[in-house]
Parts: structure tokens; sequence; C-alpha cells
């Protein structure tokens, strides 16, 4: 086995490149001529343009080229699209208002993209965008999520006169109803998923550059999927025909999602460097990403939950208005349907599920797929209403979920998927245990005794990963196939390219993808190099999103390797003068069952390409296989969080004391990189629920949380120490028995801290995020009935 | 950014000079409020005067008085032995103040010049009851901080020094905001031997002082003596991150808490 194999904590080799300063982001890349591009935004939330006079802007010193919507209407450049296709209720396709990468007639959020000035430098397309005119007329504009679909409200589309992108449904609505009628008892709750500014740590950037002798444009750009982003640029924005384009995503510092979509900028610099005939680079500053990077979550739910005397759960009842902005971003009509409506089982035996999702409109920056997107939310309604539903019928929260775990596989939910291997029970109880629940009464007394409060809460998550199969998504609108591409090209002297769809923005895949190659080749990991980001080098790829690297990128290298090995097996047989069938392969060597004849990997390659020693007529020369690889199903990651907190009733302040987490992950490759993908991820999560909230003023529409000192990320000492373990129940999806674990901590966080805080605040509901005023007010206002008690 | 023009005048009468021949011109010391300022284009000075280049930082205790230069960073006033013995409660506050890189750049000179309604220094100036040099003249801590982001400093004024008499006790607790972790309610408690001083950052548009609350304490310096005492919501902050109300109620609580400190 190798030291570098499957299950090594090995060190992250891309470490040193990126603390080092030595990583290469598309801001760190210069091209001979390059001018700068300046977004004219929007200071308006809604308004029609009457006109865009670029004259003085033009005349102003360094400008190269002002260019608008119109421009872009003249090249005959189309708009960005959504490539989920998501049908109402009634059948109606969804609503999708036209998206153009520069305004068209009207403006639809603050910070909507108006107009680009390309200049000499930064400096001089600022000063010249400041000599746009634009003639606006406003509009009213609506911005609050329940209230979208209200008669009141202004349209932000004429496609849809109510605001209303489509009204969809999943489950049984009778099966629902009749289990209701049966109810002992029913828990309702009104819960908002609170909007959220994503935040990667580099802010988007884009370079686009035409080369006029070879027809063909190149884009650098900060995308999670560079391929996708080539496809939707070539096939619908119209900007030049696949092989004409070549995009390349370089070091990506950070996505959570947001960096997925193809987005107006990038478009705009591509489509105006052959315009200008120079290469046109834009780097988006950090108010920029909070203005125009897509949001996520946004919900206002009403769920209901019917169980019988013993607490068994009959059925659930779910309703949601999820917003999605002023335009429909890239996924944004997948991921409050089908990524989270599929969800809302949970771990839990649930015989009937019916859930009515209401997309809407408003004028807001469009909402999109965010660190675990739709899952987090499916999450947050299940967990808190079983937590409440305990709380109703004062059973302990952990009886009532064991009452109700889901124990044999493969199981079929009543919202589409089929679970096909966990162990709820085996996490919950261990998660339990670490927490010391048992003794949690203790330490309230103790709390109390210093005037605390204290509370404990529990998330026993499930999600779906390893987005994946392509013809199971296909059936649900999904305009691609989400499987994953890999090629393993052996050099003669024996090291090792992978090329590989995936896409690493912080996942740490020059790692563990190479481990995976050094455990089936036997060779160390410095023998193997990851490729990925540019489609010239690579393979059409899917990308990385939706915790899919592991179960499905790393799965198609998995395959790859196999037709390596047996064609190796094939060289070494004839090399070695041996049966194709006496070959056996370990340790990195082939060897003649029975005898001491031996080669190694390395001496296998170079006789593959020398081509001395075998019929070329039989065995082709060289070493190098490729393979597309589509799972038989997602993968279903589950674990339980444990969340203790501690308030200050004084200042409202809370504090986590304790966390842990237990989590089912499958077969893991890297446990290291595991532990910091769950760290960051419950970082994420407790964001969410202490700290994090977009806010945008209800009637002007201005974005008020825009700058960290309104949008509150949380920091290093807002979390504790994380206590972890895992459970491994194998994925049976694909070989490596893989299930994911990037979104897994931002899924099950939330709902842990906020049944935390209700149960030490003795509330029902606190919305997030829970500030420390809002906590304030709650524990104010209970003191006296505290003191009554 | 703007353009502008820069100077980095070596002394303090040419600084002056600068600024009195400047259309619109602006000191600068730290740069850490002027520079993102610039930087989003909120602002747009004809000249930059940096006083880095006087070189006017230091610590020195004279007696009962202590004296910080203008151009002291908050880092070398956290970590000053002089200043732990002398006011612990303005090393305590001076390590408060914003993140690592702020406390090596920021100069406490700027922040008192500044006059952020979130600020630190303010609250232990008015609280100590601390006398501003300037190059021209001093001015009573009690006078100097006039209203948001306003001094008593005139056109082209420099502060020089800091005095700060020491007191027989004195505690800074803020309660910071969780976004910014500028002070949404910082208050300064001072006993000063003649008398208690209680001063509140972040609370109101500019620092204040509280009567009710040093009459209590001079009467008796205990946390008891406040916790009962109410501020008024009225004129104070309000905005995303707190109501005025729950200021008022943090005025009192950090007040409490700031005692506790003082008598430790």
């Amino acid at each position: 086995m190798s030291e570098t194999g499957i299950g090594k904590r090995v060190l992250r080799r891309e470490d040193q490149r990126f603390i080092t300063g030595k990583g290469k982001y598309t801001d760190d890349i210069n091209l001979p001529r390059q001018t700068y591009a300046y977004f004219l935004r929007s200071p308006y939330a809604h308004a029609r343009i009457r006109s865009i006079d670029t004259s003085a802007a033009l005349a102003a010193p360094g400008v190269v080229a002002v260019l608008t919507g119109e421009d872009l209407a003249a090249d005959n450049i189309g708009g960005l699209i959504c490539g989920w296709m998501i049908h109402s209720k009634d059948g109606q396709p969804m609503k999708a208002g036209p998206h153009p990468a520069l305004a068209q007639g009207k403006v639809r959020y603050v910070g909507d993209h108006v107009a680009v000035v390309i200049a000499e430098t930064l400096n001089q397309a600022k000063a010249a965008a400041e000599l746009v005119n634009v003639d606006y007329e406003p509009l009213e504009a609506v911005i609050d999520t329940a209230s979208a679909r209200s008669s009141s409200a202004p349209p932000v589309h004429d496609e849809a006169p109510d605001n209303t992108v489509f009204q969809w449904s999943l489950g049984d609505a009778e099966a629902v109803a009749q289990a209701f009628s049966r109810a002992h008892h029913i828990t309702r709750l009104e819960l908002v998923n609170n909007r959220l500014i994503p935040n990667a740590m580099e802010p988007r950037a884009a370079i686009g550059d035409y080369d006029a002798g070879t027809e063909t444009f190149t884009l650098y750009t900060t995308s999670q999927n560079p391929h996708v982003a080539r496809l939707v640029l070539s096939a619908f924005v119209g900007i030049a025909p696949e092989h004409k384009l070549r995009v390349i995503a370089p070091d990506v510092g950070g996505g959570f999602g947001s960096k997925i979509f193809i987005y107006a900028e990038e478009t705009v610099c591509v489509w105006a460097a052959k315009r200008v005939g120079r290469p046109v680079k834009w780097t988006g500053d950090r108010s920029e990403a909070f203005l125009a990077d897509a949001h996520g979550r946004d919900h206002v739910t009403t769920a209901e939950l019917a169980m019988d005397e013993n607490g068994r759960f009959l059925g659930l009842k779910v309703h949601t208005i999820a917003n999605l902005g002023a335009y429909l971003s890239t996924f944004s009509s997948c991921v409050p349907t089908y990524l989270y409506a599929t969800l809302l089982s949970g771990q839990y035996a649930l015989p009937a599920i019916y859930a009515e999702v209401d997309a809407v409109y408003t004028n807001t920056a469009p909402v999109d797929a965010y660190r675990g997107a739709g899952r987090p939310e499916a999450t947050y309604v299940v967990e808190r209403m079983v937590e409440t539903a305990a709380r109703d019928l004062n059973m302990d929260p952990a009886e009532i979920r064991r009452r109700n775990f889901i124990t044999t596989f493969p199981h079929q939910t009543p919202v589409i998927m089929t679970y096909d291997a966990g162990n709820y029970h085996a996490s919950l109880e261990r998660a339990l245990e670490l927490a010391d629940y048992r003794n949690f009464g203790a330490r309230r007394t103790e709390s109390e005794r210093r005037g605390k409060l204290r509370g404990i809460g529990l998330s026993t998550y499930i999600e779906a990963c390893g987005i994946a199969p392509s013809a199971a998504i296909g059936s649900l609108g999904a305009g691609v196939g989400l499987w994953e591409s890999a090629e393993v090209r052996v050099n003669p002297t024996g090291n090792v390219e992978v090329l590989t769809g995936s896409h690493a923005h912080g996942q740490g895949h020059e790692t563990t993808f190479a481990q995976l190659v050094s455990e089936r080749l036997g060779i160390p990991i410095d023998q193997v190099s990851i490729v990925h980001g540019d489609t010239d080098k690579v393979q059409f790829g899917m990308g990385t999103y939706g915790s899919r690297s592991g179960a499905v990128g790393m799965s198609a290298i998995f395959r790859a390797l196999d037709k390596i090995e047996a064609k190796a097996r094939k060289v070494a047989a004839h090399v070695m003068e041996a049966a194709e069938g006496d070959i056996e392969f370990r340790d990195g060597n082939f060897t003649v069952k029975g005898t001491d004849r031996k080669m190694a990997f390395g001496e296998v390659a170079l006789a593959a390409y020398v081509a001395h020693k075998f019929p070329t007529s039989e065995i082709e020369p060289g070493l190098k296989e490729s393979a597309f690889y589509d799972p038989t199903n997602f993968t279903f990651p589950a674990g339980c969080h444990v969340c203790e907190v501690e308030i200050d009733p004084q200042t409202g302040t809370t504090e986590i004391v304790k966390w842990v987490a237990v989590d089912d992950f499958g077969n893991v490759i890297n446990p290291m990189i595991v532990e910091g993908q769950v760290h960051g991820g419950i970082a994420q999560g407790v964001g969410q629920a202490l700290t994090e909230g977009c806010r945008y003023d209800p009637e002007t529409g201005q974005l008020l949380t825009g700058s960290y000192m309104d949008y509150c990320m949380p920091r290093a000492d807002d979390l504790p120490s994380f206590e972890l373990d895992f459970t491994v129940t194998p994925a049976p999806s694909n070989p490596l028995g893989i299930k994911g674990c990037g979104e897994a901590g931002a899924i099950a966080a939330p709902a842990a801290v906020i049944n935390a805080i209700t149960d030490a605040l003795g509330v029902r509901d606190i919305p997030m995020p829970a500030t420390p005023e809002v906590v304030w007010r709650i524990a104010r206002d209970r003191a006296p009935r505290l003191a009554a008690e | 950014m703007y353009d502008f023009t820069y100077h980095r005048p070596a002394t303090i009468d040419e600084a002056a000079r600068l600024m009195a021949a400047a259309s619109d011109g602006k000191y600068m010391s730290g740069g850490m409020t002027l520079i993102p300022t610039l930087k989003q284009r909120l602002a747009q000075p004809s000249d930059v005067i940096d006083l880095g280049g006087l070189n006017n930082s230091g610590i020195e205790l004279a007696g009962s008085t202590l004296v910080i230069r203008a151009g002291t960073i908050h880092e070398d006033v956290s970590l000053s032995a002089t200043v732990k013995q002398a006011i612990p409660a303005l090393a305590h506050l001076a390590g408060l103040i914003g993140d690592p890189h702020v406390r090596h750049r920021g100069t406490i000179g700027g922040s008192v010049a500044n006059n952020d309604p979130a600020a630190d220094y303010p609250a232990a100036c008015l609280g100590l009851g601390a006398t501003i040099r300037t190059n021209r003249r001093e001015i009573a801590a009690d006078d100097f901080f006039v209203g948001l982001f306003e001094t008593a400093l005139e056109d082209g004024e420099i502060i020089t020094e800091i005095a700060f008499p020491v007191p027989r006790r004195a505690g800074y607790v803020k309660f910071r905001n969780p976004a910014s972790r500028y002070a949404m309610v910082g208050v300064f408690v001072a006993d000063t031997g003649s008398g208690v001083r209680v001063a509140v950052t972040g609370a109101g548009p500019c620092v204040f002082r509280v009567p009710e609350m040093e009459q209590a304490l001079t009467s008796g310096f205990t946390p008891q003596a406040v916790e009962a005492i109410r501020v008024s919501p009225d004129g104070l902050n309000s905005d995303i991150h707190a109501s005025a109300e729950y200021r008022a109620h943090l005025v009192t609580v950090m007040a409490k808490r700031a005692v506790e400190q003082a008598s430790r």
C-alpha cells in the first residue's frame, strides 16, 4: 500500500504555492496591450432607461470604448440563460424574462450592468464612467420575498406579470391530506431561510482576449466549470463556436457555488475583446461582489408535520416562496425545486410528503446555488420541524428521531430519492456520546448559576450529492448531463498526468486525486500531476459543485486507471513473455505468477511507448486512457451535528460552547482534507445562523449590507474547536464508495444552532441570523416568566 | 482613487504651511480611515499631507500625567509597560482597536482627530479628562469632541500629543458591532480621585458622559451603583445592527462591567 494512497493524511500539495503567494489567479495574469473594464451599475432597483449618452465618456482621457446593451444587440450577442427547465403544476414552462449582459431598456436591481467603460487604466475607466449620462425613469421596486406575488407589486419582467417564475409541486397531496386527517398532533412552523451573500475570498475576475489571426477567443475567468462556461457562451450567448473559444479557469480562490454561473462581466470582456481589438480585463472589487455575485437561500416557508400518538411521522406538508432575484441565474430554477424538495424526507421514514414551491422575481440580485444549494434549506425545514415536534410532544429530541429513522436500504422516499446506504442510528448515538448529551442538564444548571442560559440542539441531516445520474436529472429538466470525465496520461518515464473535468477552487484535488493514482499505480504522489481548468488541455468536463468531485470526478479517474492497468498488463505479459492471465499487479510491480519475473510500473510504461516487444497490430503503442463516468445514483451523505450554546441574557450574545459532528461520507480519501471541509462548512452554517444576513432597503432596494462593515462573516473566534468523528457506510453507486463532504457542514449547522438557541430561550422559533439584539429581546421578555416559574 | 498631490513634511510648521497652501488638503496620520475612503472614491482631496514624516511618537509618564505623542500607534500603546502600569485600562482599550494591521498603522492622534462615533480613544480621552495638545493650544477633552466626526480643531491645526491624568482606577468594556468590530457601545469608567467620569462611545453620534452614573459611582464605586441607571434611547444611534433602545440598554450593562473591571 502506498504511503501517499487512499486514507492517508497527506499534506495539501497546492498549499506551498498558495501560502507563499505563488498561486496564479486570474488577476495575476496580464496580457500585452490589455485594457481595463469598469462596469457602470444601476443605482436604482428598478428603472426604465430612457437613453444613455456616452459621448462625454468616450472623449475622456484613455478611453478605448464605451459599450451598452445596444452594442450587444447589434452584434447579435444573446442573453444569459437558465439551464434547468421547471414546469409549473399546470404544465406551463417557467417564465424566464430576458437576461442581457448589459441592460436593454430596463435595470432590475441595484448593481445591474448598464454599460462598460474600457480604458487604458482602471482609474481612467472609473473616471469616464462618471461621465456616462443615463436618463432613468425610476419605477416602483419589489424587494420582499413574501409579498412579491401580491397584486400591487410591480412586475419585474413583462413575461411574468405576477412576478411568478413558476408554481411547482412535488409529492402526493392526496396522501398527505389523508395522513393529516389521521394525525394525533400537527406541528406547524413558519420559517425564513435568510438570504446570504457568498463572499469567496477571491472576487470574480475575467480577461477576454481575441486572436484575429486564428479568429479564436480566450477567456480567463474565475469559474468552477470552465467547459460549461464555454458551452453556454458558444451555444446560447453566441460569442464564438466552441472550437474557437478557449476558457481557462486558473487558480480560483473559493467559489461556494457563486462561480458556477455564467455572468455578465465575463461575457462582456470576451465579447468586447474583439470589438476593441485588445485584451479586456476586469477584476471585481468586494463591493461589486456584494452587489452582483449570485446570492443564496432566501426562502419563506410554512411547514406542517403530522404524527401519531407515539411521535411517528405520518406526513409532511411544505409551502415555500423562493426568491430568485431579478433574473434567472444559470442553475437558479433547480435549487429551490429538485435540490430542495427531494430532500424533505430527511433521515426519516415519512410515508407522505407534499411540497409546493412558488418562485418569484424581485428587484434584487439573482439568487442561485450557494454551498449546499437547496439542501441546507430542506434540512433547516426538516430538522427545525422534528425538534419542535419533539418539544410539542414533550419527547426527547433524540428519541423522536430514533423512532422515525429509516433503517433499511434501499429506501424509496415519497420525493423521488432512493437512499441506497446509511446508518442513521450509528451517527446519532456516537454524536450523543461525544456531546455527553446525558449530562446536559447538569451543565445547564451550572450555567444558570452564572446567570447564563444554556441550550442544546441536534441536526440529523441528509443531502444528495455527487450530482449525478445524467438520465435521472435529464428527466427532471436539466439541460446537461452530470457525468464527469478523466484522462490519464502515463508518460514514457512512468510519471502520470491526470486531466480532470473537475475543477479545484479550494478542495485540494491536486492532493486527493493524486492519492488515488498513487494508490492504484503504486507510485509516489510526486510522480502525479493533476491538470484542470483549461478547455484547450482538458476534455469536456462538468466541473465542481454539489460535493461531486470525489464521487463522480474521482470515479472517472478510477475507471480510466482500470483501462491503464488492463493495457499495462497486456504490455507486461508480452515483455515478460507470459500469459496475460498470469500477470499480477501489486504495489507498483507487475509480476508473473509463480516466477521471479517482475517489472516496475515505470518499466512497463516505457515498454508501452518503445513498442518493440509487442505486436502493434494487436496492442496500440502508448499508455493513455480516458473515461466518462456517469454514476448510477446520487450519493447520500448524512450525519448528526450537536450544537451547545450559552447565552448571556444581559447582552444577547450567543456563545457556541461545544460542537460535535459525526458524519458519514462513505469512504474517505484524505481525512485531513475532509475535516477541513467540515470545519469550513460548519463555519458557513454558523454564519447563516448567527451573523450573516443580506438586507435590502425594503422600499428603495438599496443593498444595506454591501461591505464587511455591515455584512457579518463568521470569524475564527465566533467558533469553538470542533469535535469530529465519522461513521462509514460506503456509497454503492460509485466504485470508490465515496459520498462527498464539501457541503455537509453548511447543511447541518443552521438547524443545530437554532435548535440550541430556541432550547436555551424556551421559544418556538427565532429568525436567522439570531443576532444579539434579537436574542436579548427574547431573553428580556422571557425573564419575568422565568422568575414566576 | 482620485488623483491628489502627496506630501510628507518633516516638521509641523512645514505641514501647516502645506495645508494652508492646499485648496482642499487632508492630513493623514496612520491613514486607516482616510485610505479606504480614498479607495472607495468617497473623498477627493487636492493634497494629502502625510504626518508620518514628523516621527512624532512616544510615551512618557511625567508625574501623574501620561503623555502619548500623536503619532504613536495603537500597538505601542497596548504593549507599553508604562501605559500598563499607569493606566492599564488605556492599554487594554488600545488592544481592542481594529485588528493587528490597524493597530500597527493607526495612531492615537489620527483616531482622536477623526472622532469616529464608534472609535475607542474618544471614550478614553473623555473618560479620563485628558488634554489634547496641538501645535496651537491645549484643549480639554470635554471641549474637544463636538459632534459626529467633528472636533474643536481649527483648519490646519495638528494634534501633537495627548495628556492623560493617571486615575485611581479605570475600566473600559465594549460591545463590538459583530460585523465591523467597532464599538456598538463602549463605556470608559474612571475613578479620578476627584470624582468619577463615565464616557460612552458607539451609542450616540459623538462620545458623551453619563452624569447620573458619575454621581452614583462617586457615592460608591460598585457595579450595583449603575445597574439600575438607564440612559434614554432618544438621540442614540439606530441601524441594522442595533436599535437605540438596545444600545441604551447596553450602556448600562457595559458600564457595570467596566466598573467590575476597574475594581479588579
